[in-house]
């Protein structure tokens, strides 16, 4: 049953959720705005990953959701400094 | 069987709750609501899956301490990442909702902006309407 459930209910309602969340990384009008998305497609991915070890039985997927949480919160926290820097930079020519 | 309910019904709120936080990314007005659906609704539902995962698995230990591990880093960066891609974008100057009822960070930040001025909690208790 949790196979059935993974399978039919979990992976098809995360890749709606993935989908949405990609309508806003396209329209998302600043660039932190684009970086939440980004963000939360990545934990998005995580779930996918926890679910599709779940429906296929694949252990070594779960390997997979450990690195894209840890990808996931560096490129954050780059983009979060990215930003910052460029307004500094901004600052000190203008 | 109690065990695989539990795990169904973990599985079912995880993915409630990541959808709804993708409908909030999508629905909310302005970049500070929207950080609120990823790094609170997003997060939780994470950990429901992953912890699915390791009820699932209890019996092999190297699979359930791997899940709860990754959960337990999803929770911990959650906060951090929110915090500082918000910083980010107050300092960069994303406007608030027109709805927002006050910015009690206006004013408080260097020219420079790596200084943060604490304000009078008188003040901020006059913007906020209190007496």
């Amino acid at each position: 049953m949790i196979q059935t459930v993974a399978l039919w209910v979990v992976l098809p309602v995360l890749s709606v959720a993935v989908l949405l969340s990609v309508v806003r990384l396209a329209i998302g009008p600043s660039l932190p705005d684009r970086v939440v998305a980004l963000d939360l497609i990545t934990t998005i991915g995580v779930g996918i990953v926890a679910g599709a070890a779940l429906a296929w039985e694949q252990p070594p997927l779960l390997d997979v959701g450990t690195v894209l949480a840890l990808v996931s919160f560096l490129a954050t926290v780059a983009f979060a400094r990215y930003i910052e820097r460029g307004i500094r930079s901004w600052s000190s020519n203008g | 069987m109690v065990v695989e309910w539990v795990t169904v019904g973990l599985l079912l709120a995880g993915t409630f709750f990541m959808l709804v936080a993708s409908i909030g990314v999508v629905r909310m007005p302005d970049v500070y609501l929207r950080m609120s659906c990823t790094s609170k609704a997003a997060t939780l539902g994470g950990m429901c899956l992953l912890t699915a995962y390791a009820l699932q698995h209890v019996s092999d230990a190297g699979l359930a301490v791997r899940a709860i591990a990754t959960a337990v880093f999803l929770m911990l960066t959650a906060p951090v990442a929110a915090h500082m891609i918000g910083r980010a974008a107050y300092r960069l100057g994303v406007p608030l909702w027109v709805g927002s009822c006050c910015d009690d960070l206006k004013g408080a930040y260097s020219a420079d902006g790596n200084t943060l001025r604490s304000q009078p909690a008188v003040a901020v208790a006059e913007r906020h309407g209190q007496p």
